[in-house]
């Protein structure tokens, strides 16, 4: 086989020299293992490294060959004029000075052109060169971009992923907060200031509608100091009466000089638009890592080989992480190898056995469904108690006893989805499954309950207001004395629900993280310290977090149109508080239970998607549209995998037939 | 150029992106970061880029420190007679292989070279034990069992091993690494 270029001397650096023999063997392998040494010439091989080059590198040559292996003497030149471009000595796999003297006949053998070619080449390396500097600055604009390098570099690419993402919810949120603004928000304003010729239109109602839409705003004659702070939580009083709320949104219409701008229909459409546009980019981004997930999952093709050859992050440089990113590639193998042991064991099972265990199974996911009913049962208490007592004069409570009545309903769910899990990972050891399953099964439970809670929260509320014991509802269809404006009321419980979920976070994040990570430091002598405080930044519970907050910022938009700008604010001071308590405590996180880091908070994204104005069939339909969207991918992509194996099928036939002609030959 | 004597002057930058994956910043703090390791009076840039820095200094940066495979990469992609320094054009290798936009077949061909801990040109079960003692962690107690590595090993041969004669060559091994999703993302260094 000759070498790439007829006249330099051998390609491989200092002959006599181990390292030349490995470089040899780079161009020349076949030399020792004929039989596989084409490999790189499969037609699947081919597209695929194709594929993975046009979208990493900013080259966009096809034909990846790392030295033109299998260029005979006569194809030589040939293959260097076609390959002139000097971007595609970067691909050849020598060091630089190597590189260079490559170079240099390159550009020998370019006096040999044509002007034509000459010109061509030169005008293709600049255009390159410009896109290279273009993309260079749209890079600077992406919002955090250097801290989150940073993260990547010290922590990993599965915590960088989680903040990946909530820079990703921040843009969301703002995205929607401008659509809901330019369509509902910017005509009132424009109105309400003057600032264009407009005025607004009040439709007049019948009777009986104007009975429905009269909301009377409390307003209470002593105002304590503390008050304020309650409304600013609670979101009534003087926050009623701003834009915060639906209730607030009392014009019909807007009158400008040609048309008349409808307001309800637009703040219908805008909906409906940040509805669609939510769903369609977070399919469109977690497309990715489900499809890769699915394939990786269901087939455990390949699955040793991706964690032994691409199982180490190189970019981290942390010590600490390097230990957690070691015991977690061991806890991974172990439980790895303990699987297979397992699914062995499994299809060896006697029937006995097996039905014991279903009915085991059967026993638990009773108590699971149980603990669920309780949680259930609580929240609707809770809730139906904070409402009955919100309507009494709030003024005459203590401060405290004020707050916890209507914080209740969020302290319930706060506290269910705090001990739920910690009860669902101790059913799940008797149920005997493979340590995969076992922690998926954990993870999707977790999730149905924290998507169930909300539904149970709008579900009480919704019953509630159109509860009615006598005639009062048959005028509205609700219950019109005591909700005289139930969609303000709900943005309320909406608001309060992010409001306190967000003092949680920073709560748990300062004065629990913190407080473990100074004991730590400080009194490390205490082997019991050692043991409890040193914490990890758990990926799969930061990551449920987050989405639940932004399925209560979905819910809740409707209500209260601000509520995504309030969300926005919300996850970047989340952003910023997390980078610093990763900062200070330094650690990663061990375990990474489901998979390896970076597809893992895409699995949970789809449950998202469950999230809609309303519970009922819109949210199932919206999951199963967005499941099937994904299915459809792995299944073109299967698809075509099936094409390139066959592909490659034909491809070795051929040179079987080859192979044997020339021994018949000889 | 004016200014100090430890830039880059245009050229060199220019023929470095040409040679390498890098953009013209990450060259740049290559170079501030090699000059660093270098002594104080040779910290300028025609010394820079003619003086090697011994294995030991190399593998105190941070971004090294912590990496299990460090001595075999400074191994690889050194170029001096001894394989025990690194000149900064060696260095720029080392970035512009893990860097972002390298393609895959580089950092593939550079992988199988690292991982090939005696230099035979394959990945046998020697090199794949020690392999996954290195990925597993450096203490007695973090390695894997007997029965749990040959288990371990068996599996991967069968996963990757086509031609079956017991040891991985550099095509199987591209091969494998190319229908391996997490690779290109955990083969990157960020300076």
């Amino acid at each position: 086989m000759s070498e790439s270029s007829g006249s330099a001397p051998p390609l491989g650096g200092p002959s006599g020299h181990p390292g030349a023999l490995q470089e040899n063997l780079s161009v020349d392998s076949s030399c020792f293992s004929p039989a596989v040494n084409f490999l790189q010439e499969l037609p699947s091989y081919r597209s695929i490294a194709r594929r993975r080059t046009t979208l990493l590198s900013r080259d966009k040559q096809s034909g990846i060959l790392l030295k033109p292996a299998d260029s005979c003497g006569s194809h030589l030149e040939g293959e260097i004029t076609e390959n002139l471009n000097s971007q595609s000595i970067r691909k050849y796999a020598l060091n630089i000075s190597e590189k260079r003297r490559l170079r240099a006949i390159q550009e020998t053998q370019m006096k040999y052109l044509s002007e034509w070619d000459q010109w061509k080449r030169y005008s293709s390396k600049s255009w390159k060169r410009f896109v290279e500097k273009a993309h260079e600055m749209t890079r600077h604009l992406e919002l955090w971009r250097e801290d989150i390098r940073s993260i990547e570099g010290k922590f990993g690419t599965g915590i960088q992923s989680y903040f990946s993402f909530l820079r990703f919810l921040v843009l969301l949120n703002l995205v929607i907060f401008m659509i809901i603004f330019m369509l509902v928000l910017l005509p009132v304003l424009l109105t309400r200031y003057k600032i264009t010729n407009s005025t607004f239109v009040y439709i007049p109602l019948k009777d009986a509608d104007k009975q429905c839409t009269v909301y009377p705003v409390s307003s209470s004659g002593l105002i304590y100091f503390y008050s304020y702070i309650i409304d600013l939580l609670s979101g009534t009083g003087f926050l009623e009466e701003t834009s915060l709320f639906y209730g607030h949104y009392t014009i019909n219409g807007i009158k400008f000089q040609n048309f008349t701008y409808d307001l309800p229909l637009a703040y219908l459409i805008s909906t409906i638009a940040y509805l669609a546009l939510s769903l369609l980019w977070i399919v469109k981004r977690s497309v990715e890592g489900f499809k890769v997930n699915l394939i990786r999952s269901e087939e455990h093709f390949q699955s040793y080989c991706n964690k032994i050859f691409a199982g180490w992050d190189f970019c981290i440089s942390n010590r600490s992480m390097a230990d957690l990113k070691h015991s977690s590639l061991r806890y991974e193998l172990r439980a790895d190898l303990e699987e297979e042991r397992i699914r062995q064991k499994i299809a060896q099972r006697t029937s006995e056995e097996t039905i014991r265990i279903y009915s085991l199974r059967l026993f638990l996911n009773c108590i699971v469904l149980a603990v669920l009913a309780v949680c259930f049962y609580a929240i609707y208490l809770a809730t139906t108690f904070s409402q009955e007592h919100m309507k009494k004069e709030i003024d005459k409570m203590v401060f405290g006893e004020n707050l916890l009545v209507l914080y209740l309903p969020s302290i319930v769910i706060t506290l269910a989805n705090f001990i739920t899990p910690i009860v669902f990972a101790k059913i799940i050891h008797y149920e005997d499954y493979s340590p995969g399953f076992e922690i998926r099964l954990t993870i999707l439970r977790c999730v149905f309950m924290r998507l169930a809670t909300i539904c149970v929260l709008v579900f009480t509320l919704g019953s509630k207001i159109t509860s009615c014991d006598d005639t009062a509802c048959e005028l509205c269809g609700y219950n019109q004395k005591l909700y005289p404006c139930w969609e303000t009321q709900v943005g309320q419980e909406m608001y309060k629900l992010m409001i306190f979920d967000f003092i949680i976070i920073l709560a748990v994040t300062l004065f629990v993280d913190f407080p473990r990570k100074l004991l730590v430091t400080y009194c490390s002598s205490w082997k019991l310290i050692q043991c409890w405080g040193q914490q990890e930044f758990a990926i799969p519970d930061n990551v449920l977090g987050i989405v639940y907050g932004q399925t209560i910022c979905w819910i809740g938009a409707f209500f209260s149109p601000l509520l995504p700008a309030i969300a926005t604010v919300k996850f970047i001071i989340i952003f910023y508080v997390k980078e610093n308590s990763l900062a200070a405590s330094g650690n990663g996180s061990a375990n990474d239970e489901v998979s390896c880091g970076p597809s893992l908070p895409w699995t949970l994204v789809p449950a998202s998607l469950a999230a809609a104005p309303r519970p009922g069939t819109s949210l199932i339909m919206f999951y199963f549209i967005a499941l099937a969207g994904a299915h459809k991918r792995v299944v073109m992509q299967l698809r075509e995998q099936l094409s390139l194996e066959s592909r490659d099928k034909r491809y070795l036939i051929q040179k079987l037939t080859e192979a044997q002609q020339d021994l018949r030959d000889q | 150029m004016g200014g100090s004597g430890s830039r880059l002057s245009k050229e060199l930058l220019a023929e470095y992106q040409d040679l390498t994956f890098l953009t013209k910043q990450e060259i740049v703090q290559a170079h501030r970061r090699f000059s660093e390791l270098l002594p104080r009076d040779k910290q300028n840039v025609e010394d820079s880029l003619r003086e090697r820095v011994s294995f030991e200094d190399i593998l105190s940066i941070p971004e090294l420190k912590a990496n299990p495979f460090k001595e075999r990469i400074c191994k690889v992609f050194s170029t001096a007679p001894s394989r025990d320094s690194l000149s900064f054009e060696d260095f720029l290798d080392l970035l512009s292989v893990f860097s972002d936009t390298a393609t895959p077949d580089i950092k593939s061909h550079y992988a199988f070279r690292i991982f090939d801990f005696d230099d035979d040109g394959t990945l046998d079960r020697e090199d794949l034990c020690r392999l996954v003692n290195c990925l597993t962690g450096e203490g007695e107690d973090t390695q894997l069992s007997a029965s749990e590595m040959k288990q371990l090993i068996d599996n991967i041969l069968e996963e990757s091993d086509i031609d079956r004669d017991g040891t991985i060559n550099l095509s199987e091994f591209q091969h494998v690494i190319s229908r391996s999703p997490d690779f290109v993302s955990s083969f990157k260094i960020v300076l």
